[in-house]
């Protein structure tokens, strides 16, 4: 690279690009050929350059630039440093299939017009790169409602159903509560100081009260966009509304700027944190760890499925950000840089896989125009390169190895078993009970996994249309074997990504763990040392597939290799169809029945007397019966209250002026 | 660390750990007899505990207050309680207010209560044993757990005397036992209250057809 | 192979000990368990039929039915993919993995730091999962019923057993299968109250994912009740067999595991000659005692509903938990 461009002109230079990109799809809006075989694959290579330079940028010295765009005293701080990079490569990376993907997805007459869509697409992937840039709380802010509005647009994609405009005013406002609240952090971290670069709040030192409503607000904020408990209501309705590229950038990239943003804010500009924050939002996650996965498992809805997945994600990286911060607040930094390479693991990972799975729905709603797992069934036979992809992206959700979901859980775990040293009687006993919530979380996390492929994809076709399906195109084929090339890396390759991403822990800890994971070899991970813990999910790896194929060639040599294909035994029943299956409710059955009160469900049994018996359930969620509809009704009556004062005759107003007038000059002094 | 701890010690810990192991074995037992006789086994394991402090300190008035844990708590109590439950003819299924999974999870956060809570106590204490005092009062909760979510008066029972159980630990794992006319007093006390108390039990039966507690909310004055 | 960052001091002293010896070991390890494993579970069988007053089928009756049944053409459904004939394989694979990092013999094995106990209960998962996807794969109720209780057994153990590993991983300090194994059977004696829920914790786990009497029952072909049977109902021929196979591979990986965290006494810290032959009877001997002591409690033990199972398994659970918070008071504090 020439010396002369930095890092950070390389990442402005994409974020133009992308935004020209938009803007040219703009110019031919219903040119389907030109914006989806065109711009989109020139989008993803934007991407793949943002996190290729990332990728060289890691373990760089922090570079800043200032943009002369903004309010007059307060031009656009930007800035590249480690942990934007770690993200930036997340972004670009992922970015990059999902757009390869997105050329292929997008059909005629679907919708909002191409070009709109393009340019909506592609602000959103530039506003998402400037957050993670900006450097005073401006730029953020404006990025930050940037990629809100933007994302708004792309939900409301299909705006003729009022469900999904439904959904997107849903997100709205939540997402606005949100930025609030991260406004309102932001203001308190410059204590009156008038200085909103994040360098002057780097520079404040903050009362424990302020820092803390500081942070307590960040989270608040972030949490919003992240979807923790209780402001997570928006994402199971916006995610499936999305088309499914959008859903998987939104659930995939999005969810993760809210992190970014929490970590940003409690490691970087809040200052020392104390230790309650951690306990704080470990409670937040285990709740929202607990909850999303309890609830992925009964969908009936697989893009809903997959959004409450997400949510359950969130819920274990903001536990994992608690035992960061407790471990931090002891000055215990090598826990803590363990614990952070657990968060900043999964988020790489959970970005992979979940957009991959994302992506895998698309085909599938594609293929059949059919959302509901009921309706689904047998799609590896029609669609195997999607079948078979998805399956990786099915291991790496439910946290097993050798991918990449069980890299980041064993290292979530590997710090939980560390706990214990915690110099605070209630927190090491505490904690570890966290650690077997968290095994429960990943334990589930698999039920819903294999409910989610083994409908969608296994067993027989539950409605004769199926057998119409077809299998992803070539642009999405390359789109999702590119995602699964990264889950797969991500799973074999752990130490090597540690020593790239360690760049950001090292920075924001002051210690990092790639001076121990680099003694023991590519191979190994090794967080402390061999004999307290290791894997080596290369040979891991290797031992099943050599164990798979010897065993193979030595059953067909020494026996043989025949097979015959007759009709599956019916067991001496009589209709064996695809109704006699379990249906996605059927399959969550136990779950239902052992975590009962946890559900609002509506159930309707048939009677015997019944001449045309059905059996359905409804699960809804608690939170919105005892919080949301309350809220509702409070907020309606307020204004209820409020068209009162309207009474419509022009006097009632010009008085309302008049006394406003009157209170003012006798309250206000110079 | 505990590679430090005498061997003594060490088999004190375990005993109580079996204890505590009974007590939530108790939490969750289905059937009064395997009740009662988990009751008996709790008894048998502070008696060896009890037996094991003895040996290692000498003193032997804790030997006494073994042998009468053995006496009365491990063959006395049990065998009157098993004639009481044959003679009245209860149905052999304990029935919980609470389901037993959500009694147990509330179980699991008494003890983690009664750890944090002894630990400044045990800290005051000089014995080799005071590592248990957590444990005992874990005991105690749970055996008032117990009582709280059952519904016969003959887990009601059990559950006081496993309470009884946790106090006795906790009094040789702080202090090695109580004084020896203290102890014998509340031996007495807990023999002549389970003989009232199975005298009651004939009586409510003959008044309510059942040992439901739940039939005495009727006799308040209303 | 060449080291990019260098050689670090201890990984040379593992490279050096990777030697052929250990390599041959290693390899013992696994043959070792491929050939007992279908005995112990003729083993078991034997003492079940012995115990019930049944007459007992011979001891070698697993290597019969295996032989048989790799001679048997696969009949396969017509709706199976490819899917449903890779799952055997890939199902036998894990199992032998995990049976290749358990120490039976020594601790001293080149492929223990490939996977420790974390990573253990991650290749058990693996399998679940590939089992349950294979048997939803033909589209039959009854594999569809059997994939998600085996989903719902899987659930509820395997954070139970990653609690146990847990107790066992504070105490040694490690979470290596190895360091654990040496910890707890090559220092002085030293009783861990805490093993002793862990301990009955791990057998509840163990009953539980082995298909055995509380939970399922390894003998019955009685749709309603079974869990493992149901799943496996459209195998046949050479899939079946290596099912089966890694059906007693699990049975045997769980006993050596058990054997190993709580009775470790008698596996080799290295690889003389001397202690690894010591190793072998010594094994047998465990695993004839403990093999005796399954079929007692599951002869003395009625079959559960299959809604009881969750709550056995949440006691499981429970317990696992319970035997961490003792280890943090009794353990740590004095």
């Amino acid at each position: 690279m020439m010396p002369a461009l930095l890092s950070i002109d390389v990442l402005l230079i994409a974020v133009c690009a992308w935004l020209a990109i938009g803007l040219a799809g703009l110019a031919a809006p219903r040119n389907l050929r030109f914006i989806s075989k065109t711009l989109f694959p020139l989008g993803a290579l934007v991407g793949a350059l943002v996190g290729l330079s990332a990728l060289l940028f890691l373990g760089g010295a922090a570079e800043v630039a200032v943009l002369a765009i903004g309010l007059p005293n307060l031009p656009f701080h930007l800035r590249l440093d480690n942990l934007t990079a770690v993200f930036a490569l997340l972004v670009g990376f992922v970015s990059a299939g999902i757009s390869v993907f997105a050329a292929g997805y997008f059909r005629k007459g679907e919708g909002t017009a191409p070009g709109l869509m393009c340019l909506q697409y592609h602000f959103f992937l530039a506003s998402m790169l400037l957050v993670l840039m900006a450097d005073d709380a401006y730029a953020f802010m404006v990025a930050w409602e940037g990629m809100a509005l933007a994302s708004f647009f792309l939900v409301t994609t299909d705006h003729k159903h009022a469900e999904i405009r439904r959904a997107g005013y849903l997100y709205l406002l939540i997402a606005h509560i949100g930025a609030i609240s991260i406004l309102l952090s932001f203001g308190v971290m410059t204590s009156g100081s008038g200085d909103y670069s994040f360098a002057g709040m780097r520079a404040q030192q903050l009362s424990p009260f302020w820092a803390s409503a500081a942070y307590l607000l960040a989270l608040v904020g972030f949490g919003a966009k992240a979807g923790l408990l209780p402001l997570h209501v928006w994402l199971p309705e916006a995610h499936p509304a999305a088309p499914s590229p959008v859903s998987a950038m939104m659930s995939g990239v999005m969810l993760k700027t809210a992190i970014y943003g929490l970590l940003r804010v409690s490691f970087d500009l809040v200052g020392d944190p104390l230790w309650w924050w951690g306990v704080v939002a470990m409670a937040v996650g285990l709740l929202t760890a607990v909850f999303g996965v309890l609830y992925s498992t009964v969908q009936s809805d697989m893009k809903r499925l997959l959004a409450y997945s997400s949510i359950e994600n969130i819920g274990l990286l903001a536990v994992g950000l608690g035992l960061t911060l407790i471990f931090h607040a002891y000055r215990m930094e090598g826990l803590a840089a363990l614990a952070m390479t657990a968060v900043l693991y999964h988020c790489l990972a959970h970005a992979g896989f979940k957009s991959l799975l994302f992506l895998c729905t698309g085909s599938v709603l594609h293929a059949t125009k059919e959302r509901s797992l009921g309706k689904l069934g047998g799609l590896i036979h029609r669609m195997p390169w999607v079948a078979w992809l998805a399956l990786a992206g099915v291991i790496a959700s439910a946290g097993l190895p050798p991918l990449s979901g069980f890299v980041s859980e064993w290292l979530l775990l590997q710090s939980f078993l560390f706990s214990p040293g915690l110099p605070h009687p209630w927190l090491n006993m505490v904690v570890p009970v966290a650690a077997a919530v968290v095994a429960l979380v990943a334990a589930l996390a698999g039920f819903a996994m294999v409910k989610f492929y083994g409908i969608v994809f296994l067993g027989q076709m539950r409605e004769p249309a199926l057998k119409e399906a077809h299998d992803a195109g070539p642009w999405e084929r390359a789109g999702l074997v590119w995602l699964a090339l990264i889950t797969l890396l991500l799973g074999i390759f752990p130490a090597t990504v540690i020593s790239y991403i360690d760049a950001a822990t090292r920075q924001l800890l002051g210690t990092g763990l790639a001076d121990k994971v680099r003694e023991h070899g590519w191979w190994m991970l090794a967080p402390i040392s061999p004999e307290r813990a290791s894997y080596e999910p290369l040979i891991f790896l290797a031992t099943i597939v050599v164990a798979v194929l010897f065993g193979r060639q030595l059953v067909h040599r020494l026996y043989h290799g025949r097979i015959r294909r007759t009709p599956a035994w019916d067991c001496g029943y009589v209709f064996q169809g695809p109704r006699a299956q379990d249906t996605a409710e059927g399959f969550s059955q136990p779950i239902r029945r052992i975590f009962e009160p946890m559900f609002r469900m509506e159930r309707h049994f048939p009677t015997a007397r019944d001449s045309q018996p059905y059996y359905s359930v409804k699960v809804e969620d608690h939170l919105w019966h005892w919080l949301y509809l309350p809220l509702a009704r409070l907020m309606n009556a307020i204004s209820v209250l409020m068209t009162r004062l309207q009474g419509g005759r022009i006097a009632i107003y010009l008085l309302y002026s008049f006394l406003t007038l009157i209170v003012l000059l006798l309250v206000a002094r110079p | 660390m505990s590679a430090t701890m005498p061997i003594s010690a060490q088999l004190i810990n375990l005993f109580a750990s079996v204890i505590l192991l009974l007590a939530f074995a108790m939490l969750a037992q289905r059937r009064v007899l395997t009740l009662i006789n988990l009751f008996a086994l709790q008894g048998l394991a502070l008696c060896l505990a009890t037996l094991v402090a003895a040996v290692s300190t000498g003193q032997t008035h804790l030997y006494y207050s073994a042998g009468l844990t053995l006496v009365l708590k491990v063959l006395l109590l049990p065998w009157i309680l098993h004639r009481l439950v044959r003679k009245l003819n209860v149905k052999s299924e304990v029935e919980a207010l609470i389901n037993i999974p959500a009694t147990m999870l509330v179980g699991i956060v008494l003890v983690m209560v009664a750890f944090n809570v002894a630990l400044p106590i045990s800290e005051l204490s000089q014995t080799i044993t005071r590592g248990t005092l957590g444990i005992a009062l874990a005991v105690v909760l749970l055996a008032f757990l117990m009582m709280i979510t059952r519904q016969k008066a003959i887990t009601q029972v059990v559950g006081f005397l496993s309470m009884e159980n946790g106090l006795f630990l906790a009094a040789t794992s702080a202090t090695y036992g109580m004084p020896m006319v203290v102890e014998l007093g509340i031996a007495l006390d807990v023999l002549v209250g389970v003989i009232i108390l199975g005298v009651f039990f004939f009586q409510i039966r003959d008044q309510f057809d059942s040992l439901d507690i739940r039939h005495m909310e009727n006799l308040k004055d209303n | 192979m060449n080291l990019p960052w260098g050689p670090g001091g201890e990984f040379a002293r593992r490279e050096a000990a990777m030697s052929i010896s250990g390599l041959l070991w290693q390899l013992l390890a696994i043959v070792l368990a491929l050939a007992l494993a279908p005995l112990l579970t003729g083993w078991v069988n034997q003492c079940r039929a012995w115990l019930q007053n049944r007459s007992a089928p011979p001891l070698l009756q697993p290597y019969y039915m295996l032989h048989k049944l790799f001679l048997k053409d696969v009949v396969l459904a017509h709706g199976a993919s490819p899917l449903f004939r890779f799952a055997p394989f890939a199902v036998f694979g894990c199992m032998l993995l995990a049976c290749a990092i358990i120490p039976t013999l020594s601790t001293d094995l080149p492929l223990a730091p490939t996977a420790d106990t974390i990573a253990l209960v991650g290749v058990l998962g693996l399998a679940r999962i590939f089992i349950s996807l294979a048997a939803m794969d033909v589209g039959t109720s009854f594999g569809t019923l059997g994939g998600r209780r085996e989903m719902l057994i899987g659930f509820l153990a395997e954070p139970a057993l990653l609690m146990v590993i847990f107790t066992t991983a504070l105490i040694s300090q490690s979470t290596s299968v190895a360091t654990i194994v040496e910890t707890l059977a090559h220092r002085d004696f030293i009783i861990y109250p805490s093993l002793a829920f862990a301990g009955i914790a791990f057998t509840f786990v163990s009953f539980a994912e082995n298909a055995r009497v509380p939970v399922d029952n390894p003998a019955t072909h009685l749709e309603l009740t079974m869990i493992h049977e149901a799943m496996i109902l459209e195998y046949s021929g050479r899939h079946l067999a290596l099912i089966e196979w890694a059906a007693s591979l699990k049975l045997y990986a769980y006993s050596c595991l058990g054997l190993a965290l709580f009775f470790p006494w008698g596996i080799a810290a290295g690889s003389s000659v001397l202690g690894l032959l010591m190793a072998i009877p010594v094994l047998l001997v465990k695993l004839v005692i403990g093999g005796f002591l399954l079929a007692g409690i599951e002869t003395i033990n009625a079959k559960v509903r299959i809604f009881r199972a969750p709550e056995f398994l949440g006691t499981a659970f429970l317990l696992a938990v319970l035997g961490l918070l003792v280890r943090l008071m009794l353990e740590t504090r004095v």
